[in-house]
């Protein structure tokens, strides 16, 4: 297999990936912004939208001023965005028309077609009633495209890309969120265990799509800052958590080394910080610092994907 | 007036329509605009689209494709044919002569300045023996019919000609839509085109080639206006599409990076023009192609699909000489016409154009895609007044044709069915062996009157039957 297509292949889902937790960070922002309290805080919702999507420093580059109608049109159709869902959807969909040959029908017209609805689609017209609904078809979208990718590819190189590129974009998202939500919005002295704290943190899970299921799972409707780091960290069971994630990139990992004969430097790299989650105690990483715990992963997280791109020959 | 395929000069359905013009009168309104609704779709979702250049805001179409097929009877077909085997034939003769000992320049039958001043004539491919001694490996011959046995061929693409991923699509749209019209006759298959590439590329692998030749497509990349084809070979063949960077030449051979150990490429069908093939050879600002690899293919040790330099073949001044051509290299009269051709470099015939612009085509000797021509009667008179400028200030730069009575085909149009012009571009492989796909790509144009059958200028295409016995 080339290497370019591997590495489109690598994008394409990596991109997908993106555009739904786009639209997921999207959801959370709208949904606090119709809760009832201090109009102050819906200003500081959208800043913590572009935070979490890791786009404050593009958005002010373009924009003055915060509010809400601009911050979703920059993140749902601004094409300087490389994080916009329609950057993403129109990458995604680039990177997988260059490797047609390496998809099957199904990948390739889900990704096609979500295109051309998406292009056709006037920004003005996703209007704050129509906004849900439309992130729910960027939703839909994408898991239409990994079930296709899931329940049609042959499991081979192809595939074992896909999934790399799925997983490290899905371990850089959930990172961001726990990181930015907590370190940087959270802790005043006098917030912590209040309504507005209690919020923050539904909040946090819902981003992951996980807010029921931490109540399943955990058998307790009180949110807890440890406890829900720990359900996004190193819980296996939950399929956005960062162990979750690795488990998957070491599968393929493990995979392709095994179809090419050889294992890299990557592959070790990668099984390091799987170890790494798998041993994790929350005690332990709170004392050490939850910030310096998640930095540290999205270094060594985005080191991984560097190495893949070198061992494979990304070009 | 013009020939009409469906309804002969006599108003009567000629034999190859006949089930065909019954199954149009009892086809309603409603199934057609079925019909229509579903191909549009089915086109969009596999993305089978083309680029229009200079169009940003619809960079992406889809080829208006019409349900009513044009149809070749068997007997058609078989002299169309030949005519056109010997004109391959001919042509690839030709080539080899221009680029070892130019025995049609000695022997006076071709001006040696038509040649050598040719843009497209690749010094560097003089005394170069590719495989099998085939230059135009992939060619597309394009052909109009004006009466019921009167056909002329309008240019001959040598290059890399396009489309045959359309004439593929247009029969599996038609299987699909209408599969009752395939039941009650037997309609040549043209499924097996790609399959048949594959073997006319493997024929022609070096002879340091091991037992399974490495084949690769080679194209400019997703912005190309004819990428999906370049995709859709390469997956109908089962071989990489590699883009200009992914292949290196090292050591004097030729490899692409893979995901592994680089792996050596034995053929190479690029859909990329000489010019942009090598930069140390060619267009040095070039990134679309390998550097390099003319040196690989001089040595002997890949084959490139067509060979660089082909294009002195089709180019329009070359085109006035093929019956020349054609007889000096097989020792027979041509069995499919040219057009009769006004060279304007020479001032008598400029003069003879400069007159009796309103009534001809103008075309330049270099341009394609139905770009910078005239179609006199069909244009105003300040257009043809624009043109007479730009044509007396280049003359070389221009042929002229007499327009032609382009047969017509019933075509679906907003007011419902009317004749359309169409013409006929047949795909021929050379390798082993030369193969013809029954049929071709027919383009028709979709204006009220127009000839001009270019997809770039609005032009639809039919799928293409030829019945066997």
């Amino acid at each position: 297999m080339l290497g370019r297509t591997a590495a489109s292949l690598f994008w394409m889902s990596r991109y997908v990936e993106r555009a739904e937790n786009m639209a997921r960070l999207l959801e959370v922002g709208y949904r606090i912004t119709l809760m009832p309290g201090a109009v102050e805080g819906h200003r500081d919702e959208w800043q913590s939208t572009l935070a979490s999507a890791a786009c404050l420093q593009t958005y002010a580059a373009k924009h003055k001023q915060i509010d809400g109608t601009m911050v979703i049109n920059f993140l749902l159709f601004d094409e300087d965005n490389t994080s916009s869902v329609k950057f993403c959807m129109r990458a995604a969909r680039n990177n997988g028309r260059a490797v047609r040959t390496a998809l099957t029908r199904d990948v390739w017209e889900s990704l096609n077609s979500t295109w051309n609805e998406l292009a056709q689609i006037d920004p003005a017209s996703i209007t704050p009633d129509r906004l849900p609904s439309f992130l729910d078809w960027v939703k839909q979208k994408a898991m239409a495209f990994r079930g296709a990718l899931l329940g049609t590819m042959l499991r081979n190189d192809p595939y074992y890309f896909s999934q790399l590129g799925n997983f490290i974009e899905r371990a850089d998202n959930t990172a961001r969120i726990l990181d930015v939500k907590y370190f940087i919005l959270l802790p005043r002295p006098t917030d912590v265990g209040s309504e507005l704290d209690a919020q923050q943190w539904a909040q946090v899970l819902r981003s992951v799509s996980a807010h029921r299921a931490y109540r399943w799972f955990y058998k307790d409707s009180r949110y807890k800052p440890w406890l829900v780091s720990e359900f996004l960290i190193l819980k296996d069971e939950m399929p956005r958590s960062l162990l979750f994630t690795y488990n998957w990139i070491n599968a393929a990992l493990k995979d392709l080394g095994t179809l090419y004969g050889q294992r890299y430097e990557c592959h070790g790299l990668a099984s390091e910080i799987q170890e790494l989650l798998k041993n994790g105690n929350m005690e332990e990483i709170f004392q050490n610092g939850l910030h310096e715990f998640l930095a540290d992963f999205m270094h060594k997280n985005n080191a991984l994907s560097t190495a893949i791109a070198k061992t494979y020959n990304f070009p | 007036m013009s020939f009409n395929e469906m309804l002969g000069p006599d108003g009567k359905v000629r034999l190859p329509y006949s089930k065909v013009e019954s199954w149009l009168k009892q086809l309603g309104p409603s199934d057609i605009e079925r019909a229509l609704r579903e191909c549009d779709a089915r086109f969009r979702r596999q993305g089978i689209t083309f680029a229009v250049y200079g169009d940003e805001k619809a960079s992406e179409r889809i080829i208006p494709f019409d349900i009513v097929p044009r149809i070749f009877a068997a007997q058609e077909w078989r002299r169309l044919s030949a005519g056109i085997e010997q004109r391959v034939r001919a042509i690839n003769a030709f080539l080899h002569d221009l680029y070892h000992r130019q025995e049609i320049i000695r022997a006076g039958r071709i001006p040696e300045e038509v040649i050598i001043q040719n843009e497209a004539f690749v010094p560097e491919m003089v005394g170069v023996n590719p495989a099998k001694g085939i230059y135009a490996h992939i060619m597309g011959i394009d052909i109009v019919r004006v009466g019921d046995n009167d056909f002329y061929v309008l240019e001959d693409n040598c290059r890399t000609p396009s489309g045959v991923s359309y004439m593929l699509e247009d029969r599996e749209a038609m299987m699909h839509l209408f599969p009752e019209l395939f039941a009650g006759q037997r309609v040549a298959p043209v499924e097996n085109y790609p399959a048949m590439l594959h073997k006319t590329l493997e024929a022609v692998a070096p002879s340091s080639t091991g037992n399974e030749p490495v084949i690769v497509v080679l194209t400019p990349g997703i912005h190309n206006s004819a990428f999906f084809e370049h995709a859709f070979l390469a997956d109908e063949m089962g071989v990489e599409l590699c883009e200009g960077g992914d292949l290196f030449v090292s050591d004097g051979w030729l490899y692409m990076r893979t995901t592994q150990a680089p792996k050596r490429v034995d053929v190479v069908y690029r859909r990329i023009d000489d010019d942009f093939l090598d930069p140390l050879s060619f267009r040095p600002d070039s990134s679309l192609g390998v550097p390099g690899i003319l040196d690989v293919y001089r040595a002997g040790r890949v084959t490139l699909v067509n060979a660089p330099g082909t294009g002195v073949a089709d180019d329009k001044s070359i085109y006035t000489f093929m019956p020349d051509i054609i007889e000096f290299y097989t020792g027979e009269k041509p069995l499919l016409n040219n057009v009769p051709t006004w060279r304007c470099s020479d001032p008598q015939e400029l003069k003879y154009v400069d007159e009796h612009l309103a009534e001809l085509v103008v075309k330049e000797v270099h341009g394609s895609g139905g770009y910078g021509m005239l179609v006199g009667p069909t244009s105003t008179k300040a257009q043809i007044e624009t043109f007479r400028a730009k044509l007396r200030a280049r003359p070389s730069n221009y042929i002229a044709q007499p327009t032609l009575a382009l047969s017509t085909v019933p075509t679906f149009v907003d007011a419902g069915i009317a004749p359309r012009h169409v013409d006929l571009r047949p795909f021929v492989l050379s390798g082993d062996q030369v193969r013809i796909t029954p049929g071709g790509l027919t383009r028709v144009a979709l204006k009220e009157g127009s000839l001009v059958v270019n997809s770039s200028q609005g032009g639809g295409t039919k799928d293409t039957w030829v019945l066997e016995d």
